[in-house]
C-alpha cells in the first residue's frame, strides 16, 4: 500500500478528465518487460471507482490495440477470455495481476523494455478518460513491488 | 396301474425342454452380463494408473536446432512446463517462477533440465524460442516440432491443449493450456506436479530439495 500511495502520486490524469481524478483511482500498476515486438505484452494494474463505473476501453501509443483478457482456469486448463468491458462496483478494487485479469497489448511498436514507461488511456463509462504512465519492470517482476525478487 | 409311469415320458421330455432353455437363457443372461460387466472396468484402466502414466517421451527440436528426445535429458531431474510464446499472462509468469525456483535451488539447479514445451510449434520456431527462453533463465530449454511430435509430447505427460478461435487475438487464435510443471525423476518418470501461485517459489525449491535428498540423487 505504501508503494501503492506513490504510484497514485505518479498517476498523471488529461485534462479533459477532471471528474475523473475524484472518482476513481488506478494504483498498483506495472507491466512486465517483454522478450519480443512480434510478441504480446502485458499490464497490470488495480482501479477503485468511489460509485459503479465500467472501464470500456483501454489505448496505448504502444500497441496497436490493448485488449482486457481474463484467464480462466477451469480443470487445470488455462483460458484467455476477452472482456468487453470491466465491471467497477463502487467503493471495491478490482485488481488485475498476474494468473488472473490483465492488460494484453497487441502489435507493439517495440518490445517492452525494462525501466520504460507506457502511456496507457484508460476510458470509463462514467468518469471518463484517465491517462497513466506505467513502469516497465524486470521480465522477473512478480508483482508491482519489484524488490520481492 | 399307475397313471403316473404310463405320463412320465411326455412330461419328462417337457422337463428336458424347459431345462435346455432355461440353460440357453441363463447362458444367455451370463453372456451379457460379463460383456457389460466387464467393459466399465477396461474403461476404468487408464483413470486408475493416472499419475504413474505420465511419463517423459518426445522427440522435439530444442532452441538451439538440434533434435532431442527424453534420452538426452535422463539422468536430470526434468522440470516441465507446457506453454507458448504469444501468452502474455500465464506463461512469463510461470517461466520467471521457475527461474526463480532454479536460482533458490543454487548448486542443486545443475541437477535439473528445465523444460519449457511449446504447443503452439507454427509460431514458435527454434529461433524463437531461443530469444525467449534466454531473457528468463540459461538453464531453461525451449522446445518445438511439428504439430504431431507436439502432440505425441502432450499425450506422454498428459497434457491438454486447445486451439481457441478468437478473431481479437494476434492471428486470430489463443492456446488454452495446462499450467502445471510436473517434476520428472532422473529415470524420466512422474514425481510431482507443481502450479504457480500455489506455493512461493522458496516452498518449491524446498519440496524439490527434500524430493532430491530422498532419492539421494
Amino acid at each position: 500500500m505504501r508503494t501503492a500511495l506513490l504510484i497514485v502520486a505518479a498517476l498523471t490524469v488529461s485534462p479533459f478528465s477532471a471528474m475523473a481524478e475524484e472518482t476513481v483511482r488506478i494504483i498498483e500498476t506495472w507491466a512486465r518487460a517483454s522478450v519480443l515486438a512480434s510478441r504480446p505484452g502485458v499490464a497490470y494494474l488495480t482501479i477503485e471507482s468511489a460509485r459503479d463505473d465500467r472501464l470500456l476501453s483501454v489505448e496505448s501509443p504502444v500497441a496497436d490495440r490493448v485488449m482486457i483478457h481474463a484467464t480462466e482456469n477451469k480443470d487445470d486448463v488455462n483460458r484467455m477470455v476477452h472482456l468487453d468491458t470491466l465491471e467497477l462496483p463502487a467503493g471495491k478494487s478490482v485488481m488485475l495481476a498476474p494468473g488472473g485479469t490483465h492488460l494484453m497489448l497487441v502489435g507493439l511498436k517495440e518490445r517492452l523494455i525494462e525501466g520504460a514507461r507506457v502511456p496507457v488511456t484508460l476510458r470509463f463509462e462514467r468518469a471518463g478518460e484517465v491517462t497513466i504512465t506505467i513502469p516497465v519492470l524486470s521480465i522477473g517482476a512478480r508483482g508491482p513491488k519489484e524488490d520481492i525478487q | 396301474m399307475n397313471p403316473l409311469t404310463s405320463f412320465t415320458p411326455p412330461k419328462l421330455a417337457h422337463i428336458r425342454y424347459a431345462l435346455w432353455i432355461l440353460t440357453a437363457i441363463a447362458g444367455l443372461v451370463l453372456v451379457g452380463l460379463y460383456t457389460t460387466g466387464t467393459q466399465p472396468i477396461e474403461r476404468r484402466q487408464p483413470i486408475q494408473t493416472g499419475e504413474a502414466a505420465i511419463h517423459s517421451e518426445f522427440t522435439l527440436t530444442d532452441h538451439t536446432g538440434k533434435r532431442v528426445t527424453e534420452a538426452d535429458f535422463l539422468g536430470s531431474w526434468q522440470m516441465v512446463f507446457f506453454g507458448f510464446t504469444y501468452c502474455p499472462d500465464v506463461c512469463p509468469t510461470t517461466l520467471a517462477y521457475m527461474a526463480t525456483v532454479l536460482d533458490i535451488l543454487g548448486e542443486s539447479a545443475a541437477k535439473t533440465a528445465p523444460l519449457f514445451i511449446t504447443v503452439d510449434p507454427g509460431r514458435d520456431t527454434p529461433k524463437v524460442m531461443a530469444d525467449y527462453v534466454s531473457a528468463f533463465h540459461h538453464r531453461l530449454v525451449g522446445l518445438t516440432g511439428s504439430e504431431l511430435d507436439v502432440a505425441a509430447t502432450a499425450d506422454a505427460f498428459r497434457v491438454y491443449y486447445e486451439r481457441m478461435e478468437e478473431d481479437s487475438a494476434p492471428d486470430g487464435y489463443l492456446m488454452a493450456h495446462s499450467g502445471h510443471i510436473y517434476l520428472m525423476t532422473p529415470e524420466g518418470r512422474f514425481e510431482a506436479v507443481f502450479r504457480e501461485g500455489d506455493q512461493p517459489p522458496e516452498e518449491m525449491a524446498w519440496k524439490i530439495q527434500n524430493i532430491m535428498d530422498k532419492y539421494g540423487k
